[in-house]
């Protein structure tokens, strides 16, 4: 620190300066990409929004009309109990590696974890349908959960675990110290901490996993039909969209960009909800 | 607040699934070829509106993925570009049934600026561009053909799918019969090693429209209903009795009578003869097991895949732009249905 | 993470029945989570067994793919995936880290949240949108704006020469960048929010700027989180296929230039799995996917050992 050069405060500022600015371009960069495509995607997809879309069964070409009902139907359905079983799994997981950190078994889990991450989506769809739907000889919704299940869970015990681990020492040891088991003061006080952080974990896996077409090939199947049995093949949105976009016809492929216009809208809601939910229950408004 | 919100949601949810309508009587499933999926499910609409009670949920899964699903008895029928060979049908264990059910060709697309007329391509010339031979659009061989047309002195980017489909099978067998080169070097196949340096694989007819139309100097097939509904110029190919014909529903139409005894076994109609045949086109069939497990679903099935073959089913075609089966090939495909045991 | 407190501590006593039950579920969570990754390899596995009889080790030499002639080689598509995730997590492990350290550190509040805001929603954009995206603007662009810009300035070196078709290594890699950044930024962000603001604090009152502090003290305390950001968005970059298949051109070839077209493990299995009806095929293209899930682990691998050398040389 005592040398000439470092100890000229003027350029350490200027570097600082070019620092930040370079910072903020690289932020401005991402989120600028998002707004270029985003554009795009309104631009040729708002004009198939309308309420019909959002309700009707699909239609063929030439029959005017129809729209993606039964797809958002299905996709709400899918996610939701795919959330269901990521969450626990990923949370007890995250728990599990953040209580007993060091070792093979905790090693050999976050490794695997991570190289989950990196398999095809379109392999994990393969290993539902050998799981579980070649032994019962049907598609079914259920199958669908479970490949998204398994998108979504790397993310989530890598966050949780983080976010548990990120917890200060004193909050927990104040728990333990008061005579808490380690249950309660896990479940009760650390986890309420780190939820912030386990929360936006999820809204990206969910955001990942609305868009994923590939695993819903051999699992959820489609339909042209409303369901709402997860034990049957059901429709999916993202899966309409992959198909009428790779259609010839203009008006399916003006069907697809409001269905991805839909998408994008469905995760940005749906973040917007939880992030304002959370800042409700920090404020100590929570019922 | 959390927790009254998740109460009130499951509610409306059990409520939401309650005021749907129930599922019909009998829903038969098939899967397989994205090519058929707009002939279908234009198709199984009309037939649904006029028998309510049956209701077909087709989804295109691609060919294989329709033949797997078909032999592990996942669904009652499979729809496929090309026909299940022996060591398929020896896998599915019983009988199979096969019948086509559509028709349809591969245009050859191509982006030329500065080249209003169009551009015309005989067999082998075609053939030499996908083996890598010519190279540049104002190659001799082409400039031959084209008269009077002054063709850019541009290299060919030669544009093909990169996903396995019916359309490259057709494409490759079309350039094996033309060929002997490529049908020693490349063959025929869903998907094969695309010898030419320049070229490049786009996923789906719309990768490869996509592709041509941002490429100056690009050159691809792309499937009939494709190059109609979003107007993509096309080339005008000579076929086999040396006439010029364009990439038309009728031409394809043509190619297909000439040849009336089409059969799983026997059911190439690449380079057809006859004067107005388009050389590049093809059937797309289904497949189904001649003893269904189940009776009452094998009568349902056997009534909807009769209606579709015949001139009823045949005339939704037109209008999703593709080419209905000529009479005599709507005959014989009844002809095979009938052996269903139902 | 390690610098900035102590290790956290295993104290963990069940010393009561909800505890023990407690340390039940924990268990049998992770148990499950394991079994499943088990399973996955193992199903793999036993999918591309005849194709491992077959070919064997010379599968991952061979350069052809040849489905007609039920010849196949996975060497080109090997290439082509480590060559788009590296590009990938070069380009976003920049923009994501200094767009993080920008979002935690420097900006003001009305601007944080936004920002933040809008770079996670790139996550929801499905991958079909990115893919149709890059094939009809971003490819078109490279063709003819980024590329030629490119082979003036670095064109002598093989990496930036030949023709540009606007499709190929590059572009898929772009496209790629694009799908993984969120997951970088938003992560490093939660990372480096959570450094305690003491260590800033004691950081400052030495006398460093603030974004010496930023970038000198604070993103080294957060090295560990970042880089599980980076390992976790570089899996997704690894095994994204519909995107991708749409922009790399899909031509089995090794190349030097980032412009040529190329393949990747993802896309080969996207694109002809569906229509794949030999069994020899299907078990090569699951083969393929085992291939990719071994790239994955060697990956992962490669970097945990250099976190560990990290680790390793602070202590001593």
């Amino acid at each position: 620190m005592d040398s000439p050069r470092y100890a000229r405060l003027g350029r350490r500022r200027i570097y600082g300066t070019l620092g930040v600015a370079l910072a903020l371009c690289c932020a401005a960069i991402a989120a600028a990409s998002l707004l270029v495509i985003l554009g795009y995607v309104v631009v040729k997809g708002v004009g198939a929004l309308n309420w019909e879309f959002l309700t009707q069964l699909p239609h063929p070409v030439g029959v005017p009309g129809g729209g993606v009902g039964n797809g958002i139907w299905g996709t709400i359905i899918i996610i939701g109990i795919a959330t269901l079983m990521a969450v626990p799994v990923g949370l007890l997981t995250g728990i599990y590696l953040a209580l007993f950190g060091r070792g093979v078994i905790p090693e050999s889990l976050r490794f695997l974890s991570d190289v989950l991450s990196g398999v095809p989506s379109i392999a994990i769809g393969l290993f539902a349908y050998a799981v579980l739907v070649a032994p019962l000889k049907h598609f079914s919704g259920f199958s669908a959960s479970f490949a998204f299940m398994m998108l979504m869970l790397p993310l989530l015990v890598r966050t949780s675990e983080q976010a548990i681990r990120s917890v200060p020492q004193a909050v927990r040891e104040g728990a333990l110290a008061l005579g808490m088991s380690n249950f309660r003061a896990t479940v009760g006080i650390v986890l309420p901490t780190a939820m912030p952080a386990i929360v936006t974990a999820l809204l990206l896996a969910i955001a990942r996993v609305t868009g994923e077409t590939a695993p819903l090939l051999f699992t959820a199947f489609g339909t042209q039909f409303w369901e709402s049995n997860p034990n049957h093949p059901m429709a999916v949105l993202a899966l309409q969209v992959f198909t009428y976009a790779i259609s010839p016809y203009p008006s399916w492929q003006a069907q697809a960009w409001g269905g991805a216009l839909l998408l994008i809208l469905a995760v940005l809601i749906l973040s917007l909800g939880a992030r304002y939910m959370l800042g409700r229950a920090a404020k100590g408004l929570d019922a | 607040m959390i927790r009254p919100l998740i109460r009130s949601l499951c509610a409306l949810t059990v409520a939401a699934s309650m005021m749907l309508p129930a599922a019909a009587a009998t829903q038969l499933t098939g899967a397989g070829s994205s090519f058929d999926f707009p002939f279908f499910s234009k198709a199984f609409y009309v037939y649904n509106q006029k028998n309510p009670d049956v209701t077909i949920n087709y989804q295109s899964i691609g060919s294989g993925g329709g033949i797997q699903q078909f032999t592990a008895k996942n669904v009652d029928f499979g729809a496929t570009d090309v026909p299940m060979n022996a060591e398929e049908l020896a896998r599915a264990g019983q009988a199979v049934l096969q019948v086509p059910v559509a028709l349809g060709g591969a245009a050859i697309a191509y982006n030329l600026p500065g080249v209003s007329a169009t551009v015309k391509l005989s067999r082998q010339v075609l053939a030499d561009i996908y083996l890598g031979k010519v190279q540049k659009w104002n190659d001799p061989a082409i400039v031959k053909l084209n008269a009077g047309v002054s063709l850019p002195d541009m290299p060919i980017v030669v544009v093909h799918r990169s996903d396995g489909s019916g359309t490259s099978y057709i494409f490759t067998d079309f350039l094996s019969h033309v060929s002997a080169d490529w049908k020693s070097k490349v063959g025929t196949g869903k998907s094969v090693q695309w010898p030419a340096p320049s070229s490049v694989g786009a996923k789906g007819n719309e990768g490869v429209a996509g592709q041509i139309s941002s490429t100056p100097g690009a050159i691809g097939y792309v499937e009939l209903a494709y190059v109609i509904e979003n107007h993509m110029t096309a080339a005008t190919l000579q076929n086999k009795a040396g006439k010029w014909v364009a990439c038309t529903p009728e031409a394809v139409a043509a190619a297909a009578a000439s040849k009336p005894e089409v059969s799983a076994t026997n059911f190439s109609i690449v380079d057809a003869s006859g004067a107005q045949s388009y050389p590049i086109s093809g059937y797309s069939w289904v497949v189904v097991y001649k003893k269904p497990a189940d009776a009452a679903r094998g009568k349902a099935l056997y009534d909807v895949l009769t209606w579709l073959v015949g001139t009823q089913g045949q005339s939704n075609a037109k209008s999703v732009d593709y080419v209905p089966l000529p009479a005599n090939v709507q005959a014989a495909a009844a002809g095979t249905l009938r052996q269903m045991q139902h | 993470m390690e610098n900035a407190q102590p290790q956290f501590r295993r104290v963990v006593r069940f010393v009561s029945a909800a505890d023990r039950g407690f340390a039940a579920i924990v268990y049998a969570g992770s148990a499950f989570f394991g079994l499943l990754i088990v399973g996955l390899c193992v199903e793999l596995v036993l999918g591309s067994w005849p194709s491992i009889v077959k070919f064997g080790p010379a599968f991952i030499f061979s350069s052809s793919w040849d489905p007609v002639a039920s010849k196949f080689g996975a060497l080109p598509m090997i290439f082509g995936t480590v060559a788009t995730s590296l590009i990938a997590i070069v380009l976003a492990a920049f923009i994501g880290i200094m767009g993080a350290v920008f979002l935690a550190d420097f900006a003001p509040r009305w601007l944080a949240a936004p920002l933040s805001f809008l770079i996670e929603l790139l996550a929801a954009v499905p991958s079909v949108v990115y893919g149709l995206w890059g094939l009809f603007v971003l490819a078109p662009f490279m063709r003819t704006a980024i590329g030629p810009a490119l082979q003036k300035v670095l064109g002598w070196t093989p990496l930036f020469s030949g023709p540009i078709y606007g499709v190929g290594l590059l572009t898929a890699g772009m496209i790629l960048a694009l799908m993984i950044v969120p997951t970088v930024t938003a992560i490093a962000r939660d990372v480096i929010s959570a450094i305690p603001r003491d260590l800033r604090e004691a950081s400052m009152a030495l006398g460093t700027t603030k974004w010496e502090t930023a970038t000198k003290v604070v993103l080294p305390a957060a090295r560990v989180g970042i880089f599980g950001a980076c390992v976790l968005a570089l899996g997704r970059a690894l095994g994204e296929t519909i995107a991708v298949t749409m922009v790399i051109g899909n031509r089995p070839e090794i190349s030097a230039s980032l412009f040529a077209p190329s393949y990747t493990l993802a896309s080969v299995i996207a694109n002809e799995f569906t229509e794949a009806t030999t069994s020899i095929y299907i078990s090569a293209l699951i083969e393929l996917g085992l291939i990719l899930f071994f790239v994955s682990m060697i990956v992962n691998a490669v970097a945990r050992l250099m976190i560990w050398s990290v680790r390793g040389s602070e202590r001593s």
